[in-house]
């Protein structure tokens, strides 16, 4: 593979290195012990330094404990590991490098190479072509991603490659075309990974690392969200669903420490001459929690909205009694827009803006929408009713009819709300979140691993 | 503890001899484990091929596979010993005449313990694999049974007393990641989260796998399969229906991939209705009447 042969090769690992990359991995909410660190040092003993695929492989192993953490991890690895590639001049012309992109990219092999060369050519900003020593922050030379990709136009490059490997037909067209798109986006992450290792060359390695390096889906903020950070959410929300309902699961099962049942005993006893050796118990049937959710679907909170409406979905597929509620200054049902067993579509939650009766003048208003609550489904509340509300308390300077927000609290078993703005501006604006938290119990949400820990602190296993 | 590997490329060899390809991850990790003879954790989608590797990596070191299946309410007599209490009633009632001193110390002997599959791996003399399938779909209870097992490869007995290792098993554990595992196993474990492979990979496994595909129909089966994961689904189709589905075009006699053929084969390839539609949709395969393939 050209990619290790053009890499100077790995710097020596010392145990110096290894702690300092480890400590940075916690930096980045990769909480690797020291168990973690001894087991990889014995494995870079194990595995020598000679190869830093296999390396990084090994690494991975020992220090990784859960799926997500590997994108940020290989950067990391990057930056402390190896030897970036010094940047040498390029002689293409940039029509002709194009055109052997292309072509690779039509083979589909490893573009590694490459994208340092594109780099060279088009992304150098600031001089920083030209001079081989480092550069302070302050003079601005660097190397850009961004320019590097807008000079070769990815989007016609994805429809040349689809027209070129792709036949003939509406099916085959389709396929070819996804498959440009993903090897597209596959040398952009090679150009951008490539132009932070240079970044960093320039910089220094630990300005880079804290600065530079991309956060896992899992803390991409919710209300920043971007369509392509939606898809990832969405890969992310669906098991975090299935552990809360698990998590509710459990408690119900531990629940179960009843009589014995006499009759199975017996039974079971028939096996040893009579002996009843083991008792059974009698299982004790629970009703299903209910589960009422809250949901502030207005423009504001677009991507927490299409963010929950996931959750409540995945919700309501495991327990019968979910029902939810959407509002931005009405309240209404939406219950039956979803379909169980169905994903919500993209731009789900604009559908239901518009359809489903939760908008009179358009701006967000909590009183108004706590009261058409309280007015027309109060009876959706009992005593062994949860109450989820999700929304950023935004009320635009009006009134916070906090007492409706009283007597669902006290027809309720709980009410608890997750709230996607940072804790530090609820006191500001016309945030709400100040009053209403005198009442409930206000959670922090802004990303999915925050609603991890939330979801585990609600509902202890 | 003896080891069944002494490189990362002999583990890469044997497991293709086996019949699986690994990636270089998949066979790193593969050979750490056993050479800092630890468990390994595998996480992933469902039929990426986890339980595989660890009946591959029995076949390649030629050991026994011993495999625990996890499922909700397994407890500690399904997944490590259990006394046989019929035959121990049949053992007191058979003996007349005897001290009641001496027929408990009959009972609770090795002839009356039934070794369920944690216990049989640690007791085997020969080399084993120990395959803990699914555990997150046990409860939490059995995370801490593991942790004795996994940690110090002991088993306390109250009657008997502690029984260790003779022979350290080597360990995988899997997990669909239903439920997340507690940080006290995953500490003792190393973790490997096997993913959808790349197009090469995946493209030598199905030729390995369905040697009658058409050479020709390889590339464009990953293609299209790989096209399919791109898409918001509620289940993307994985390598067992890659495979699966190159041996479904095998039986049909498939030249060259249509819209039609995909269509009326997608069944194999996708589990949802809803997943359907969106494929139907997106792949554009709404309107195949012209190609005469039957629906």
């Amino acid at each position: 593979m050209s990619d290790t042969t053009t890499r100077k090769g790995v710097l020596a690992p010392t145990s110096d290195r290894l702690v300092g990359f480890v400590g940075l991995l916690r930096e980045h909410g990769i909480h690797a012990g020291p168990s973690e660190t001894v087991d990889a040092a014995a494995a870079i003993v194990a595995l020598g330094a000679d190869d830093h695929r296999v390396l990084r492989s090994g690494l991975a192993a020992c220090l990784l404990r859960r799926n997500g953490q590997r994108k940020v991890f290989d950067q990391l690895f990057d930056l402390y590991f190896l030897d970036g590639t010094r940047p040498t001049s390029s002689e293409d012309d940039p029509e002709s490098l194009r055109e052997r992109l292309i072509a690779t990219l039509i083979q589909g092999t490893d573009t590694a190479q490459l994208a340092r060369e594109a780099l060279n050519t088009f992304g150098a900003y600031g001089g920083a072509g030209e001079t081989a020593g480092r550069v302070t922050t302050a003079s601005g030379a660097g190397w850009s991603s961004y320019m590097t990709m807008k000079s070769l136009r990815p989007e016609e490059i994805s429809e040349q490659i689809a027209q070129t490997i792709g036949g003939t037909g509406q099916f085959d067209a389709a396929v070819h075309t996804i498959e440009a798109r993903r090897r597209v986006e596959q040398f952009r992450s090679a150009v951008q990974s490539e132009a932070r290792l240079r970044s960093a060359q320039l910089r220094g390695t630990d300005y880079i690392a804290r600065r530079g390096v991309e956060p896992g889906g899992d803390s991409t903020d919710f209300l920043g969200a971007r369509e392509q950070d939606l898809a990832e959410m969405r890969r992310l929300v669906h098991p975090l669903a299935r552990k809360l309902a698990s998590r509710l699961a459990v408690r119900r099962k531990k629940a179960v420490r009843g009589q014995i049942d006499l009759r199975r005993t017996l039974r079971r006893s028939m096996a040893t001459g009579g002996v009843p050796i083991d008792p059974v118990l009698r299982t004790r049937r629970h009703g299903r929690p209910d589960l009422v959710v809250l949901a502030d679907v207005s423009g504001s909170v677009t991507g927490f909205a299409e963010f929950t409406l996931q959750l409540v979905q995945a919700l309501q597929d495991q327990f019968s009694r979910v029902r939810s509620f959407g509002f931005v200054d009405v309240c209404a049902e939406i219950t039956h827009y979803f379909t169980p067993g169905e994903p919500p579509p993209p731009g789900f939650a604009q559908n239901i803006v518009r359809d489903a009766g939760v908008v009179r003048f358009g701006s967000s208003n909590y009183g108004e929408a706590l009261r058409g609550f309280t007015d027309h489904y109060l009876d959706a509340l009992g005593p062994r009713t949860c109450v989820l509300i999700l929304g950023d308390a935004r009320t635009n300077r009006t009134d916070p009819n906090l007492a409706a927000l009283q007597t669902i609290t006290e027809r309720a078993k709980a009410v608890y709300w997750l709230n996607p703005e940072p804790a530090r501006s609820w006191s500001t604006g016309d945030s709400a979140a100040e009053a209403y938290t005198e009442i409930v119990t206000m959670h922090e949400c802004r990303n999915v691993r925050q609603l991890a820990e939330v979801i585990g602190r609600l509902l202890p296993a | 503890m003896s080891r069944f590997f002494s490189s990362v490329d002999q583990v890469t060899d044997r497991l293709t001899t086996a019949g699986y390809l690994p990636s270089l991850d998949i066979a790193t990790a593969v050979f750490l484990a056993d050479r800092l003879g630890k468990p390994l954790l595998i996480e992933g989608p469902a039929g990426v091929g986890k339980t595989e590797l660890a009946k591959a990596v029995a076949s390649a070191v030629t050991a026994e596979l011993i495999r625990l299946q996890c499922y909700e309410g397994i407890d500690e007599a399904r997944a490590l010993f259990e006394w046989n209490h019929a035959k121990q009633l049949l053992r007191i009632t058979a003996t007349s005449g005897e001290t009641w001193d001496s027929t408990r110390d009959h009972v609770f002997t090795e002839e009356f313990l039934l070794a369920r599959p944690l216990l049989a791996a640690i007791r085997n003399p020969d080399p084993t694999v120990l395959l803990i399938d699914e555990l997150d779909k046990a409860d939490v209870e059995l995370e801490g049974l593991l942790l004795e097992v996994l940690g110090d490869f002991q088993v306390s007995i109250p009657e008997l007393g502690t029984v260790t290792a003779v022979r350290k098993p080597f360990v995988i554990l899997t997990s669909n990641a239903h439920r997340d595992l507690s940080e006290a196993l995953k500490r003792r474990c190393l973790y490997l989260h096997i993913d959808y492979p790349t197009a090469e990979l995946e493209k030598a496994i199905v030729r390995l796998k369905v040697p009658e595909l058409d050479a020709a129909l390889a590339e464009p089966v990953v293609t299209t399969v790989s096209a399919l994961r791109q898409l918001s689904l509620r289940k993307a189709p994985s390598i067992a229906e890659t495979v699966d589905w190159a041996k479904t075009l095998v039986a049909l006699g498939t030249r060259n991939l249509s819209g039609g053929v995909v269509r009326s084969t997608l069944g194999v390839l996708l589990k949802y209705q809803s997943d359907h539609r969106v494929a139907i949709e997106r792949l554009g395969l709404d309107d195949q009447t012209d190609d005469g393939v039957p629906r």
